[in-house]
Formats: structure tokens, C-alpha cells, sequence
């Protein structure tokens, strides 16, 4: 089966369609990884964008029950130079091309993904359409033309409804923008009790939960299109210990009136040098963001960088300078990619530990005699 | 971080000579941490003893020392030159050794030298086993149980705990003699007593088996700052049980999935941070293939052969960042050098695959024992680029050179099922071509699999391009897709076209490769270069460093100036090793420094050729006439220099110039003239000048009836030939039948060479020459008499015994020989010297093994000069003259070096065929103290007293006697079996005799191997079978590390140098009345 996928500058690549037949628009990006293609492709921070792996072949170890960061994949299609159609691993369950098949997501094998990463490189990022259909090509620059980048993927991908994932340690609000399951993983390995809220929960509702601290979850897109998250934040922000992952470090810096920007090709891959400016140390990190908060906006707030890209100097942490909250660009709950930065959980613990011990709240009997008078008093009114 | 200011002068320790399991990658690694460190204007003085290296050109270093790595001369080198810090980890295991000896004998201390890099505690927890699984256990890391045994008993209760199969590991025997893999009691009794037995200090280690796991390497780096990346990780075809470098290996690994990735990259980074290495180090773990299970197998606190593999295969140079962060630099500050603007610090990704398929010497060891296990046998390798396993896998076959250019073996089809089943589950060095010939049988994938433990993804694909191969034999025109696709996949035109004729008969449409290529041309089907530039294209690159493929986009930019290609010599074997590299990388500098672009074509990946630093361009293509093509095409030089790759080059010359390309300095025609027989006879006729008595044949009875007319001995080769591959000095008519028997299949298609045996001294000429002015930089006299391959023969510069009249006649023989052959750039020439009178062995009109050698000891930059005359350059113009060049106040040796420890079954005796795989040079003013260096340091170990066993040939008895006679004089005790032991008796001397293998314990064997003798001179009675009793008696020397001399000439220079540096005692005169 033939596919072909058409750029907006105009190039078009043939190659061999895998997975479902049909056509689908998106941002083509590219990513870096050499493994890790099964969590590339169910990242929904990917939610809505056409992926090409520079690695050239993918499906070598199939796809397997443990590997997905979600629940089901969201990317618009999926480019590589070769589907290896025989996995090879103990965990392999099928192919790339019956996931695909599954959830419709378009295919394209055979094609020059260097070249293709190469104009991605020097372009920027750009829309492409992918199409198993033998339309005119004319027809085809018409669709993409007239298609639009999606602006809704955080509630696309959010989940819908409150759930937990219970443990016998600090309760954390997990803000779901679209989040990787490697996020929930690493606070449950650590014992959290963890609550997963959607994406457009208020203060109050999360107030009601009573979290020990706030993990702000990955997610996809443009953190300007979210902008009732970032209100929300604002209100939080003091009020509970922080931790902001990728979209969630976009939304907490929006919060605390920095700026963010759109990068020409992203960061997508897991061999991104990132320096702790306080200890002078170099990680290895994981990373998917199209966007990055911008430097210059950073002055005049309550903000202080505490991490950049070793290669292009991009902000890849933040915190703040009186709250007890900070935040990464990068994902350091790996998956794909090293788990280096996985301190950066233990950090976030460490902070909560802290912060109750310098906020350190009467007995419980007191407070429930006080809400108990409260409520004694409205009963009155 | 700044670099350590307390750092002015770094001692750089070399690898010393070429051996198997440490060759070539070493030179690759000093010369650029050497070049990394004089960077940072610090000053370097190095210490190697193999002068065939790049890294001891005097401009490498500030100092340049070619003397022995041994404790005496280090600390001598140490003391005199008060460096303030030592760089150890880039020698390979020599250095790392050479470390530990300097800081337990205090020399480090007393001189305040700070080793650099890694530090002495690291090297010992990695080298000692205890130490090792105690810091694994510390680390929660897991290593195969394992116990040390002194008796059966012990051992039998052991596997019994952990189950068999074990793994039996005798201590301290070289090559791992005695040892194995045992599957049952019965087994593991009788290995385990064999071993203790062999053991000298009575010890065996029984440990858990993990064969048949997948091996899986990391590549990592540490700073000072405790920055840690992983440059590379890797993956063996072969699983565990196979020596990973003799492994057939992929970059980056193909079947992990990201968790697995990620679990031993963690692991790696938490090891090398506990060892606290400042720079490279790697490790090798077994990976259960259905379970997260995994053990660390082995840690190198060091840059090592894998390392090389890594930083070519990813573009990231280790050694020259290892050299920098040991010297305080860390990962964040340095710039990757690949992308010009990005930092070292990051984990390159690759968007290719790598192979690597180790060379054997089976082809010239044809009795060695070829199955493959923990005892490393390559002498070197091949890598190649793909886009698919199967391109890369087709391109490194290829590159080879073993006559092969798709996955299939000549003669495989012959094999019978049983023997086939056999050599799938235990690996040779065929396995790759035995898995194909299985899957062309119709073996399903899975009886494949079980017999091989291979994984399914590797083995998936060897079916698929078998199952390819019956496409292209059946389709009845061949199709557009269909070509592209084969083309995809790897196959060559003449792959392709031998498929046609197989499925469509000779007559057919696209049965020959020119036809294919026409074809192919005229269907706009070409490669396309990609660069390799650490990142995938993720950011901009300039690295001029380029392998082809099948797709769209060309990333080669046209360039203006005039190209010149230069091809390189592959895979290093023996016969074609690191010195021809050496004279291809000088010859690349002189091209670029007369303002050409210097593009280099070459697949070796342990070389300097291969460093994209070296070149214009670097082509990482196998040297085949279809690749090597494709590249002049895309690069339309004004010619191809092809005299500095050795054979592999100078074979390509026919077929280059065929295709229309141009061929700079020698003609082709001069080319053939002295390789062919009988035109270099009738050359010689022309010039009046001697040859040994001799004739070509091509038939057995011609061969026989020329034999008896030369009379024997005649020495017997069949013709273009590398090393003397197949050379033989034959006595009778019986032996010259049972050669032509195994030679003429050898080689089928090319005739036979019979010469008279001139049992002279050799000598050996390069020369330099401009089609007018001849420069001959240096005589060297061999002392080892003809019979003994060149290679193999200890050479000395200046010669010490040739008459004026001999020197004047190699002088005046050379000249008429490279002005005939209008020889432009290098020749070299061997001579016999019979009565005073010179005689031609062979002219060789290309740059030979001594070019490195000779240009260092006479200071005459031959590769550059000869590449310089290729470019139209006078060498009248440079100054030079015709004739040789002054000789040196100091006296040169160049010794060969073997690697015989490592290559079981196979017979040390030092014959017309080559078995060196290195060199080592020893310079001083007496030509004594010049040999006593060489042989120290090609690591003979020479007691100034001790005994010699000796068992004589008959025909050498005269001889030997005298030269023995002189040890006995020195003090040395003599052993000797009967013959020998009644003619030293005869000859007046004192004897222990020794009883022969055939006698009782204890026997020659014995006394050999609880180390009673510290040399062995054995002399060769005819025959060649294993068995006998010689040739037992010189593995067992070599087996124990004992001194084994075959030729009376190298008993005798030692004899004589002993003589000459020893202080003798003498009663003093007896006063006269």
C-alpha cells in the first residue's frame, strides 16, 4: 500500500503506508530517541502532530502491555525510514502496524526520514498531511491548507474524571494536562497517594482534596491555549508545594507572569544536556516541548532559572524565589529516555516535608473543632 | 572548570606493539589524545615501542620515546623528564599494567607524578575479581556466581549448588588453556583436573554459565564534576560465550526495548561513577532474552577496542575527550567538536546502523583451531553503515576481503547437515555465512534459532535477504522495484547479476555486472552519502564523515578544488597491518598541505585514516570496486592513489583504471610488470640483473619436472599473493604434491611460482622515486637467512655485516629496477645476498611494511615525499638526490612481534609464510644495546642466566653446537633430549638431558611448564603434522610464556648480544717469569 506524505513547503515523500489507511493532518516534528518509539507514540503531549523517528528502524522489539504513556495513542501519524514488521523481544505482544491498525492512526514507512529532519531542521516545524488515498497531490496541498492545528488538545487528552491511585504517604493532586502514566508511576513507586484531577479542576475543588503538594503534569500543545489552567495555578501558587513537568512548568511560569514562546523544531528525544546552574552538573534528559519559557520575561518576576539546555541555552527549570514550588521543561520520569533527573521526585517530597515542617499546622483535633464552630456559626446566620 | 593549572608535562604511555586484542584502535587513541593535549599547550612525551604508529611521529609529541614499556625504561623516561602527570588509560591493557607497576614500585610517588584519569584503586577493582564482585555486590549489581576451587571435589559440590553448565576457568593459564564450558559432572571432573594441573598455582574458577544470554555494551564517560553520558551501546550477534571481539557486532542495539536500555545504562553510569574514572570506560553485560535478568560481565576502566568501534561508529571521539577531562576539563565546557556548537556533554543518537564482523587469520592459519570462544583470535575488523541491518550487514561483508561479497561462502553447499547443525551451535569464524546456507537448506528460523541462540531480529533478517536473492534469481525481467529494492537492501550489481545467471542461465538479460550497472545508471538508481554527525540531523554538522545508502537526499556538497581519492588498506591482517595505514594517513596530509582535498575511502574503524579529522572526507565504504566507484563518481577526483593501501588497493588499481579512472603515480602497466612473473623475468633479463633460478607452472607434473631441474629445496607460492600467504619450502617431491594439493585450491585461477632455495641473508630496499631521481632512505639486512618470511625477520638499520660491494649493488639494482619501472612514488624491494652477490626475491611497487619504520629511523618523510613525486613534485626540487641516503650514527632494530599465545594448534616455527601481527623497535648507539631494546621490548623476557633446552634438527646439529657452546660459556645451563644431548656431549660440554615426550614424566613438557628453562631452541624437522613432537614442544613454550627460538640466526644475535652487553670475568693473567 502506497502512502504519501505532503509538506506545507511543498515536498512530498513516498513511501509504504502501514497501520490504518486514510489521511491525517498535523504539525510534523521529529524525534531523536533510538528506543523508546511505543512511549513516543502514546506521549499525548504528541497529541495531534505527525512523528517521524530519526532513528531508522522502529518496531524492532514490537509493542508490548507495559510501555504505553497512555491509554491509547494520540498522534495524527507516524513517519520512519523502515517498520520492522518481526519484533523481536520477550515482551512483544504485536506490531506497530496492528496498534496502528486499531486506533487508525496512519503509517508511512521507506521514507528519507534523515532528509525529512533535515528540512524539519531548517524549516521549523510545519504542517504535513499523510494519506494511504491516491488523491492529486493538488487536492491534497487544498486539505492541508485548509487544515488547522488542533488548539484543544489538553482536554482531548485530560482525563475526564477524577480518579486515585492510593498509598500510604504524602497525597498529591496530580493536575492531568495530558499526562505521561510515568508521572503517576514515579510518585506511586515513592508511596504517594496520588489523586489525578483533570485539567480544568478549580482552586476550590483542589483545595477540597487536602493535597500535601501539587504535581503539574506534561501535556500537549500551546500552554497559551489553556488559560483558565494557568488562573487556577495562580491561586495555588503559596498555598501548596509545586512540582511543574514540561507543559506544567509552561503553565506555572504563565502564572507567574513569564512568557513562553514557540521553538523553530522543538526538543524532542532523550540525549538533551541540561545544567543545574547551582551545582554546575550535567543531566541527561528526556525531552517533548515545542515551546519554551521565554528568558527575557523571567526579569520582574518572583521567578529564578534553575536549569538550562548545555546546547541552546533554553530555560529548563524554574523556581520560585519565596513559594516552595519549582518546575522542569524536561520529563524526569524518563520513559522513553535515562532516568537521571528521577531526583527531581525525591526533591519534590523533600520540598513537602519541609514546607510542613515551616508550616507546621495545629493538631487535628483543633482544626476540626474550629471547622466544627465554623459551621456552628453559618448554621446560625 | 578550568583545566588544572598544575599540569605542564603529561607522560602519554603507547600500547606498544600490534598483538591480537589490542591493535590499531590504540594508535587512534594516542595520536588524539596526544593531539588533544598539545592543544591545550601542554607538553606531551610519549612512550611506545611500535614505531608502525602515527602516534610516534616526532610531531605527535613534544618527545617522542620508541624504547620498551617496561618498568625500567618508564622510570628512567619518568626521571629524566619530571612530567607532572602520567596518562595511562589510552595504552589498552599495556598502559593500564604499566600504571599499576609504576605506583606499586613508588616511582610515581618519589617522582610526584599524579596519574591521570583513572585511579590506581579503580584499575584494581576492576582487574581483581574479588575486588570487582565485591564492589558489583556493593552496587547491588549482579555478577554470575563463581567460586574458587583447589580440588575436584570442591568443585563438583559447587556446580552442583548453581547448576550446570559451568564454566571452568583455570588461574593464571594464557589463552585460557584448559579451561571450558562443561555441561555434567563427568565433564567438569575431567576438565577441572586437567586444570588444576595446568594451573601453576593448582586453581580453578567454576562459574555459572550465562553462553547463549545477549551481550550488550555501554560506552561511557565520567568528568571530574561527575558528569556522566553513554556514547554508544551496542549489541552482539554472537551471544555470551563468544569474545566480543570476535563477536559480530550492531550499533546501537537492536532488540532492547527502552526499559531494558535504560536499566543497563543506568547501571553503567552508577559503576563508572563507584570506580570514579575521570574519562572512558566500558561495560559488557549479559542480558537474559526473556527476562529482565541481566549480569555484568566484565568493566574497562579504559578507552578500548569497543571505544574505538563506539567513537567511529557515532562520530564522538572518546580518546580526545578522555584526554581533556583528564586534565580537569569537564563534559559541559568542551565543544562537540562534530557539531562545532553544541557540547560534548550529550548522548550522541545515530539514525544509521553500524556492523562490525572481526577479521580471522584462518585464511594463512589454516591448521589453527577456528571455533570461537573467550580467547580473542581477530587480528582486526571491518565496520560499515547502513540505513537497514541488511545494507550494513551486505557492506561489511564485503569489506572483508576474504572473496566473498554477499552472505554466502564458497563451498558452503557442500557441507553435509550433521556437520553443518554442529558448527551453527558452536560459532567459527563462518557462522554468519553457515546461518544463510541453513536458511538456503530451508531450516525454519526457529530449529535456527535453537541451534544458534542467535537472536530472531538478526536471524529474521539473514532469511529475508535469502529469501530476497530468489526474487531477484526468478523475476523474468528484472523490474525497477525490484533492483531498487536489492539495492536497498545491499546487494551489489555483481551479487545481483550472479543471481540472473543463476535463475535465468548466463545468456540472459542482466546476467553480468556491467550490465546491471548500465542498467541500474540508466534507471537513475545511485547512493545518496549521509553524514554521520553524532545528533540525527538535529543540528547543523560539518563533519566530513560519509557513508552511502539508497534514498533521496545527497548530502555531499559539490566542492571546487581538485580531489584526489586515496585508498586505504581494510580490515588489519597479518601481512597488512597498521604500517600501511600509517603511510595512507601521510600521504593524505601531503595531499592536503600541496592545497588538494584529501578524500579517503577506507572500513576499518581502529584506524587514524578513519579519524574524520584526518581527511577532506572520509568515505566509510568498503573497499570494493562497486563502492569505491560509486564514490568517484560522486566526488570526480583528477585521480586514485592506490600504492599506500597495500594489496587491497593495489588489486583495485585493474578494475579502476578499466572503468576509466586514473590511476596517479605508478603506471598500471608498471603495476602489472612487477607483479606479473613473467614479465618481471623478462624485465630483469632486460636489465642484466640476477634473480633466484625459478619458473611459473600450472600444472602438478610441470611442477615436479621444474622442481628437480632447480633442485630442491625450492621455495613454492602461487603467484599475486599477500604475506607469502601459502609460501613453503619444499625438500622432496612428496611435500611439492601434497602443497600443490592444498595451494592450487587455494587459488584456482592463478599459477604457481617455483624458485630455488637460496639459503642466503636478506635485505630489504624502500625507495623513493620521481620517474627520474631515485631516493633510497636505507638499506635493512634481516638476520634471519631467506626462508624466513620478511615480516617475520628482525631487521637492522644501518646494515651492521654487508660488504660496500653489496650495498653498492642493492643501490644499483634498485635504481636501474625503479627507473624501468618509471616508478612514481614508493618501491621496495627484496634481495638475497648469495656469494657476494645480490639477488632479486620480489619488487613490490607500493609502499611496503617498513615505510613507517625506516622513515623514522632515517628521518626521511617517504610517505609524504612519494605522495608529493605522485603529484608532479621533482624531488630534485626538494633538494634529494639520486642514491642512497646517509646512513644514522644510531643502529635500528625492528623486531617482529607474534601473537601466538592466542591462536591454539597453531606452530610458532618462523617460515616463508608471515606470522607477525606487530613490530616493536629498539634504537641505540651499539647495535647490541639496539637488539637487547627490540627484544624487551617485543617482550622477551631475558634472565642474564638460566638454562636453554635444546632440540636440534640434524641438519642444523653443526651449527647449533657452536652457537650453543657460547650460551654454555656465558654460564647458561644446557637441557637437551638424546640427539642433541650426545652431540653437545661430544662437543665437550656439560648436559642435562631430558627425557622426550616419549619417555617418562618428568619430560621436556614438564620441565617447559613449571618453567625449569628460559629459552627453547627448536629447530624444525620436516613434517607438519601437530602431533609431533617439535611442534608440541614450541606451543608449550609459547603456552608458558618461555622464550621459543626456531632459527639458529636469532639464537646466534642473541648469543651475540649477550656476549656484547655482558661484563665477562676473566682470571687475571698469570705473571711470566
Amino acid at each position: 500500500m502506497q502512502a504519501r506524505l505532503l509538506l506545507e513547503d511543498g515536498t512530498l515523500f513516498t513511501g509504504q503506508g502501514f497501520g490504518a489507511e486514510g489521511a491525517s493532518t498535523g504539525e510534523v516534528v521529529f524525534n531523536t530517541g533510538i528506543t523508546g518509539y511505543q512511549e513516543v507514540l502514546s506521549d499525548p503531549s504528541y497529541c495531534g502532530q505527525i512523528v517521524t523517528m530519526t532513528f531508522p528502524l522502529i518496531g524492532n522489539y514490537g509493542i508490548n502491555r507495559d510501555d504505553f504513556e497512555a491509554i491509547r495513542p494520540y498522534i495524527h501519524g507516524f513517519v520512519v525510514r523502515r517498520h520492522e514488521d518481526v519484533p523481536s523481544n520477550w515482551r512483544a505482544q504485536y506490531t506497530l502496524d496492528r496498534l496502528f491498525k486499531e486506533y487508525g492512526i496512519v503509517g508511512i514507512s521507506e521514507v528519507d526520514t534523515r532528509m525529512l529532519t533535515r528540512i524539519l531542521r531548517q524549516h521549523g516545524t510545519m504542517k504535513g498531511i499523510l494519506t494511504t488515498g491516491s488523491e492529486r497531490v493538488e487536492e491534497l496541498k487544498e486539505r492541508l491548507n485548509a487544515s488547522s492545528l488542533l488548539r484543544d488538545q489538553v482536554a482531548r487528552t485530560s482525563t475526564k474524571t477524577v480518579f486515585s491511585s492510593p498509598g500510604n504517604r504524602e497525597r498529591i493532586v496530580l493536575i492531568d494536562y495530558g499526562a505521561k502514566s510515568g508521572i503517576l508511576r514515579e510518585l506511586t513507586q515513592r508511596g504517594c497517594d496520588v489523586v489525578v484531577v483533570p485539567h480544568d479542576t478549580t482552586a476550590d475543588e483542589i483545595r477540597r482534596l487536602s493535597p500535601d503538594g501539587i504535581q503539574l503534569s506534561n501535556g500537549p500543545g500551546d500552554p497559551k491555549d489553556v488559560p483558565q489552567a494557568v488562573e487556577t495555578l495562580r491561586r495555588l501558587i503559596g498555598e501548596y508545594p509545586i512540582f511543574g513537568i514540561c507543559l506544567g512548568h509552561q503553565l506555572f511560569a504563565l502564572a507567574c507572569g513569564a512568557d513562553t514562546e514557540k521553538l523553530k523544531f522543538g526538543h524532542r528525544g532523550g540525549n538533551h544536556p541540561v545544567k543545574e546552574l547551582e551545582s554546575g552538573r550535567c543531566y541527561i534528559t528526556s525531552q517533548n516541548h515545542g515551546y519554551t519559557v521565554k528568558e527575557q520575561s523571567i526579569a520582574g518576576t518572583d521567578l529564578e532559572v534553575t536549569h538550562i539546555n548545555n546546547n541552546d541555552k533554553t530555560i529548563e527549570g524554574l523556581k520560585h524565589k519565596k513559594f516552595p514550588a519549582f518546575t522542569v521543561q524536561y520529563h524526569p520520569e524518563a520513559a522513553p529516555g535515562p532516568f537521571d533527573s528521577s531526583y527531581l521526585f525525591d526533591r519534590f517530597l523533600d520540598m513537602i516535608r519541609e514546607h510542613k515542617r515551616n508550616n507546621p499546622q495545629r493538631p487535628r483535633q483543633a482544626q476540626l473543632a474550629e471547622a466544627l464552630r465554623g459551621e456552628l456559626q453559618y448554621a446560625q446566620k | 572548570m578550568p583545566k588544572n593549572k598544575d599540569l605542564r608535562k603529561i607522560l602519554v604511555i603507547g600500547s606498544g606493539p600490534i598483538v591480537i586484542g589490542q591493535a590499531a584502535e590504540f594508535d587512534y587513541a594516542g595520536t588524539q589524545a596526544c593531539q588533544a593535549l598539545k592543544e591545550e599547550g601542554l607538553d606531551v612525551v610519549l612512550i611506545n615501542s611500535n614505531p608502525a604508529t602515527i602516534m610516534t611521529d616526532t610531531n605527535m609529541a613534544d618527545k617522542v620515546y620508541i624504547e620498551p614499556i617496561n618498568l625500567e625504561f618508564v622510570s628512567q623516561i619518568i626521571r629524566q623528564e619530571r612530567p607532572d602527570g602520567l596518562l595511562p588509560t589510552l595504552g589498552g591493557q599495556t598502559g593500564l599494567n604499566m600504571a599499576v607497576e609504576l605506583a606499586r614500585a613508588g616511582i610515581l610517588e618519589q617522582e610526584n607524578v599524579k596519574l591521570l584519569g583513572t585511579q590506581l584503586s579503580a584499575i584494581e577493582q576492576a582487574e581483581d575479581r574479588d575486588l570487582f564482585r565485591a564492589l558489583m555486590r556493593e552496587l547491588d549489581q549482579p555478577v554470575p556466581e563463581s567460586e574458587i576451587v583447589t580440588t575436584v571435589e570442591a568443585a563438583v559440590e559447587f556446580a552442583n549448588q548453581i547448576g550446570y553448565p559451568v564454566i571452568v576457568r583455570p588461574a593464571y593459564t594464557l589463552g585460557g588453556t584448559g579451561g571450558g564450558i562443561v555441561d555434567n559432572e563427568e565433564e567438569l571432573r575431567e576438565t577441572v583436573a586437567n586444570g588444576i594441573r595446568y594451573s601453576p598455582i593448582g586453581q580453578c574458577l567454576i562459574e555459572k554459565s550465562i553462553a547463549g544470554m545477549k551481550e550488550v555494551e555501554y560506552e561511557v564517560m565520567r568528568d571530574a564534576n561527575d558528569n556522566c553520558i553513554v556514547v554508544c551501546n551496542m549489541e552482539n550477534f554472537d551471544p555470551v560465550g563468544v569474545h566480543t571481539g570476535d563477536s559480530i557486532v550492531v550499533a546501537p542495539s537492536q532488540t532492547l526495548s527502552d526499559r531494558e536500555y535504560q536499566m543497563l545504562r543506568s547501571a553503567s553510569l552508577k559503576i563508572i561513577r563507584a570506580l570514579n574514572i575521570e574519562g572512558g570506560c566500558n561495560v559488557q553485560f549479559a542480558l537474559d532474552p526473556q527476562s529482565y535478568q541481566y549480569y555484568v560481565i566484565e568493566v574497562n576502566p579504559r578507552v578500548s577496542r569497543s571505544s574505538a568501534l563506539a567513537s567511529k561508529a557515532t562520530g564522538y571521539p572518546i580518546a580526545k575527550m578522555a584526554a581533556k577531562i583528564a586534565i580537569g576539563y569537564t563534559l559541559d565546557e568542551i565543544v562537540n567538536p562534530v557539531t562545532g556548537q553544541t557540547y560534548a556533554c550529550f548522548e550522541p543518537t545515530l539514525d544509521y546502523i553500524v556492523s562490525k564482523i572481526p577479521r580471522w587469520p584462518f585464511d594463512k592459519f589454516t591448521d589453527a583451531n577456528r571455533k570461537l570462544g573467550t580467547q580473542m583470535k581477530a587480528t582486526g575488523e571491518v565496520m560499515a553503515i547502513g540505513r537497514t541491518f541488511e545494507e550494513s550487514i551486505h557492506k561489511a561483508v564485503r569489506s572483508l576481503e576474504i572473496g566473498v561479497h554477499r552472505i554466502l561462502l564458497k563451498g558452503a553447499g557442500e557441507i553435509d547437515d550433521v556437520t553443518l547443525k554442529s558448527r551453527l551451535a558452536k560459532a567459527d569464524d563462518e557462522r554468519l555465512f553457515l546461518i544463510a546456507e541453513a536458511f538456503r537448506r530451508g531450516w525454519t528460523l526457529q530449529y535456527i534459532q535453537d541451534t544458534t541462540n542467535v537472536d530472531w531480529w538478526f536471524l529474521d533478517k539473514i532469511e529475508r535477504i535469502v529469501a530476497f536473492e530468489d526474487v531477484i534469481r526468478r523475476e523474468p525481467g528484472l523490474t525497477q522495484e525490484t533492483l531498487l529494492k536489492a539495492k536497498r537492501m545491499g546487494f551489489t550489481d555483481r551479487a545481483i547479476a550472479e543471481l540472473r545467471r543463476e535463475g535465468q542461465g548466463s545468456g540472459a538479460q542482466h546476467a553480468i555486472e556491467a550490465d546491471v550497472r548500465e542498467y541500474r545508471l540508466s534507471q537513475g538508481i545511485k547512493p545518496v552519502y549521509k553524514m554521520v554527525d553524532t545528533c540525527a540531523a538535529e543540528f547543523e554538522a560539518s563533519t566530513p564523515y560519509y557513508y552511502s545508502t539508497y534514498e533521496t537526499e545527497n548530502e555531499v556538497l559539490p566542492s571546487a578544488k581538485e580531489k584526489v581519492i586515496v585508498l586505504g588498506s581494510g580490515p588489519i591482517r597479518i601481512g597488512q597491518g597498521i604500517e600501511f595505514d600509517y603511510s595512507t594517513v601521510h600521504a593524505v596530509w601531503a595531499l592536503r598541505n600541496a592545497g588538494y582535498e584529501a578524500v579517503i575511502i577506507n572500513n576499518n574503524p581502529e584506524t587514524v585514516s578513519t579519524d574524520f579529522n584526518t581527511s577532506d572526507r572520509l568515505y566509510f565504504e568498503p573497499l570494493f570496486f562497486e563502492d569505491v566507484m560509486n564514490v568517484i563518481e560522486q566526488e570526480q577526483p583528477i585521480g586514485v592513489i592506490v600504492q599506500f593501501g597495500g594489496q587491497t588497493a593495489i588489486n583495485l588499481a585493474g578494475p579502476l583504471a578499466k572503468a576509466g579512472v586514473r590511476i596517479l603515480g605508478t603506471s598500471l602497466d608498471s603495476i602489472d610488470e612487477a607483479e606479473d612473473r613473467k614479465r618481471f623475468e623478462a624485465l630483469l633479463r632486460r636489465l642484466e640483473i640476477r634473480q633466484p633460478k625459478g619458473s611459473t607452472v600450472t600444472s602438478v607434473d610441470e611442477a615436479v619436472g621444474t622442481a628437480r631441474e632447480l633442485g630442491y629445496p625450492v621455495l613454492v607460492r602461487p603467484s599475486y599473493v599477500l604475506g607469502g600467504r601459502a609460501m613453503e619450502i619444499v625438500y622432496s617431491d612428496e611435500e611439492l604434491l601434497s602443497y600443490m594439493k592444498v595451494a592450487v585450491k587455494i587459488n584456482p585461477e592463478h599459477p604457481v611460482l617455483i624458485d630455488r632455495y637460496m639459503l642466503g641473508k636478506e635485505i630489504e630496499v624502500d625507495a623513493i622515486c620521481d620517474g627520474e631521481t631515485v631516493l633510497i632512505p636505507g638499506i635493512m639486512e634481516h638476520i634471519e637467512r631467506a626462508g624466513v618470511h620478511s615480516g617475520d625477520s628482525i631487521a637492522v638499520y644501518p646494515p651492521q655485516t654487508l660488504s660496500d660491494d653489496v650495498k653498492r649493488q642493492a643501490v644499483d639494482i634498485t635504481m636501474r629496477i625503479a627507473k624501468e619501472l618509471k616508478t612514481v612514488g614508493l618501491v621496495n624491494i627484496q634481495f638475497v645476498v648469495w656469494n657476494d652477490q645480490v639477488y632479486v626475491i620480489e619488487v613490490n611497487p607500493r609502499s611496503s611494511r617498513t615505510v613507517p619504520f625506516l622513515s623514522k629511523v632515517t628521518n626521511v618523510p617517504m610517505a609524504n615525499l612519494a605522495t608529493q613525486a605522485i603529484l608532479g613534485v621533482k624531488l630534485a626540487d626538494l633538494g634529494y638526490k639520486d642514491g642512497l641516503w646517509p646512513e644514522d650514527e644510531f643502529v635500528s632494530v625492528k623486531v617482529p612481534v607474534f601473537s601466538f599465545a592466542k591462536l591454539r594448534r597453531v606452530d610458532p616455527t618462523l617460515t616463508p609464510e608471515m606470522k607477525s601481527t606487530g613490530e616493536v623497535m629498539g634504537r641505540d648507539r651499539l647495535f647490541a644495546k639496539a637488539l637487547f631494546k627490540g627484544l624487551i621490548g617485543s617482550g622477551m623476557k631475558i634472565p642474564q642466566s638460566g638454562s636453554i633446552i635444546a632440540t636440534i634438527a640434524d641438519k642444523d646439529k653443526e651449527e647449533a653446537i657452536e652457537i650453543l657452546r657460547g650460551f654454555y660459556n656465558l654460564g647458561y645451563k644446557l637441557l637437551a633430549t638424546g640427539g642433541t644431548a650426545d652431540a653437545l656431549e661430544k662437543a665437550g660440554m656439560r648436559v642435562k638431558r631430558v627425557n622426550k615426550l616419549s619417555e617418562s614424566s618428568p619430560n621436556i613438557l614438564d620441565l617447559i611448564r613449571t618453567g625449569q628453562a628460559q629459552f627453547v631452541v627448536n629447530t624444525l624437522t620436516k613434517g607438519k603434522t601437530p602431533e609431533r613432537d617439535g611442534f608440541r614442544i614450541r606451543r608449550e613454550a609459547v603456552e608458558n610464556g618461555v622464550v621459543c627460538l626456531t632459527s639458529l640466526d636469532t639464537v646466534k644475535a642473541l648469543l651475540n648480544m649477550l656476549e656484547a652487553l655482558r661484563f665477562s670475568s676473566s682470571p687475571m693473567p698469570v705473571l711470566q717469569p
